[in-house]
């Protein structure tokens, strides 16, 4: 079966500074897989690569069997990618309800009320807060705001980066609660995380990266079994 | 958009239900287009009533006064369309009195060379009236699609370079037209551009504030105008929520250099004279100030600033005769209360938001960053 979303072999470089040196990673429909390593290890710029915000110097990108490597951002949300940027990337002067339209945008059609109940369901606190600047929301709000905005362009495969930087433990909880529930639903999930507990406990699969290199993978539990894992990543 | 096939089965395509019905049934009310044409005759007969009227006032020195406040009146259309740029795209241009330069230029040149000696064959008339007013608006037009040619040449390559970068190159560009045109003898080069005739006036003025801050108040509330609101906020993510940013960065800045340019136009068929020291690098300032103090994103905050920022150098000539010297401090105090106005207020008079939102002081619509400096204190 092919995956689908694959990419190989993918160098990524910022000027003369290269960041990611060959790697290959594949998401089969209706996995999460989570992208795991220290700071600087190019987890996001591999995200950042695949939704077409930074160009690859080598390699490919395939989506859905088509080659998206090099293809504009806009383009590649239309064809089913969406990204939950590092840090949130809210828009924090426009309302609530101006964000989750905004991340229709590709779609050129209203979103429909039984979207909106559905992105309530998963997120309650958003109704109240529909009307409300985004920029106003707690840090766990706004990273349900986020994932609720990438929802609306009705992705095949959702791109996570760090859903967990900044928040407490118990919304970290919630958060991954839901990216569950996402998931089940249908969706598709390519996870990047520093939390390598929190991610490994809720993807499927998982890959280890280190600087710029992909070092393991495997399934979640054989990754949570390595010892080179736990020494690394879990603290023992 | 130019996007591929979906993959079938994902859970968010299959739950679509039926779109809502509308909220409001259109039984009762007027068709939209006839509700336009109301208010597009409405704003005509008062604009037309406000011009006879400004001719009869008996008061000594009117003339001065109406100068003023046709002058106002594109001012206010420079400020709302370099809002349009810098405050809902978020895009720091100084080059407006560039874009400005180029419509008055464009427009006076084919009114002198063209328009002015055709009307001047015909008698004194109605027809030669209606000609000579159909002329200007082609002229003003023409002037527009001009600047906004140069606004697309200018931003194709240069929309990719952000904040300060983005401000040198346009500051650059804005310089580069004046200079040009200052070589161009067939214009007047140096000696300036006179002769032309005075076809603009109050009416058609601010028949175009009008329409610019038509254009300027839809704009926000179309899908256009929310990717401008994305790209300012935060253009990484507007890029991933699939917003071609360099298309709308363009097209806010075509938009903008159109209306600037019909500004221009305006300005020369009313100064009747064209000279390139008008269109430095200080004019495009002027108009930046007036944006910034008035609140960058706030459309009636430009139409205040451009207002109170075109009659408060006129009105601090008093300051001079009441000290009774022969100094004139009227651009240092000018420069003093922009300082103390840029302190207390660093978010401009309005911030985002709009005067009425200001004066009904709506808790739901306060912008974060004035929240965070504390500006919520003065709200009961």
């Amino acid at each position: 079966m092919n995956a689908l979303l694959a990419v190989r072999d993918l160098e990524v470089a910022y000027g003369n500074i290269p960041a990611l040196h060959g790697i290959t990673i594949e998401v089969q429909k209706g996995e999460i897989v989570t992208l795991i390593g220290a700071n600087g290890a190019g987890k996001t710029t591999t995200l950042r690569t695949i939704s077409g915000l930074l160009k690859p110097r080598r390699g490919e990108i395939v989506f859905n069997e088509r080659n998206i490597g090099g293809t504009k951002p806009d383009v590649i949300t239309a064809m089913g990618v969406s990204h939950v940027p590092e840090g949130r990337g809210i828009f924090a002067n426009l309302t609530v309800g101006d964000n989750l339209e905004l991340g229709a945008y590709v779609r050129k059609e209203k979103i429909t009320d039984s979207e909106y109940e559905r992105v309530f369901a998963l997120f309650p606190v958003l109704k109240e807060r529909l009307k409300q600047n985004a920029g106003t929301l707690s840090g766990g709000e706004q990273q349900m705001l986020a994932i609720s905005r990438a929802l609306m362009s009705k992705p095949n495969v959702l791109l996570l980066d760090e859903p967990s930087l900044g928040l407490a433990p118990q919304m970290v909880q919630a958060i991954f609660r839901v990216v569950k529930e996402i998931n089940a639903e249908g969706t598709t999930i390519l996870l990047v995380e520093q939390n390598a507990h929190m991610a490994l406990v809720t993807a499927h699969r998982g890959y280890v990266m280190e600087t710029g290199r992909i070092v393991l993978h495997d399934t979640t539990k054989a990754l949570l079994a390595s010892d080179r894992v736990k020494k690394a990543y879990l603290g023992g | 958009m130019a996007g591929g096939q979906r993959v079938a089965g994902s859970g968010w395509e299959n739950r679509d239900a039926p779109p809502p019905a509308t909220r409001h049934p259109p039984s009762a009310r007027l068709p939209w287009w006839l509700r336009d044409l109301i208010y597009a005759a409405v704003f005509i007969a008062i604009l037309i009533g406000a011009s006879y009227g400004l001719d009869r006032i008996p008061i000594g020195g009117i003339a001065y006064y109406r100068r003023i406040i046709v002058l106002m009146g594109i001012n206010i259309i420079l400020a709302v369309s370099l809002n349009i740029i810098n405050g809902h795209a978020g895009q720091f241009s100084l080059g407006h009195a560039g874009f400005m330069a180029i419509g008055a230029y464009f427009a006076a040149f084919l009114t002198v060379f063209y328009f002015a000696p055709y009307v001047n064959k015909f008698p004194e008339g109605t027809e030669q009236w209606l000609l000579q007013n159909g002329l200007l608006l082609v002229a003003v037009l023409l002037g527009g699609a001009l600047a906004a040619l140069a606004g697309y040449i200018v931003g194709l390559p240069s929309l990719r370079l952000r904040g300060d970068y983005l401000a040198i190159v346009t500051l650059g560009f804005g310089e580069i037209i004046r200079v040009f045109i200052l070589n161009i003898n067939k214009i007047g080069a140096a000696r300036g551009l006179s002769g032309i005739p005075n076809w603009a006036d109050f009416f058609w003025v601010y028949l175009f504030c009008g329409i610019t801050i038509l254009i300027s108040w839809r704009l926000v509330r179309s899908s256009v105008g929310r990717a401008f609101l994305a790209i300012r906020e935060d253009q990484i993510a507007a890029e991933a929520m699939g917003v071609d940013t360099t298309k709308y960065k363009v097209k806010a800045f075509i938009i903008g250099s159109f209306l600037a340019g019909v500004a221009g136009g305006l300005f020369a068929h009313y100064m009747m004279y064209l000279n390139p020291e008008m269109f430095r690098f200080l004019k495009s300032f002027e108009v930046v100030v007036m944006v910034v103090l008035g609140g960058l994103g706030s459309i009636s905050g430009s139409v205040v600033a451009a207002i109170i920022l075109t009659f408060l150098p006129e009105g601090l000539r008093e300051v001079k005769d009441f000290l009774h010297t022969n100094k004139d401090p009227r651009m240092v105090i000018y420069s003093i209360l922009l300082i103390v106005l840029m302190l207390t207020r660093p978010q401009g008079l309005l911030g985002r938001r709009e005067l009425w939102q200001v004066l009904a002081r709506r808790k739901d619509t306060i912008p974060t960053d004035e929240r965070d400096q504390g500006d919520a204190t003065d709200r009961p």
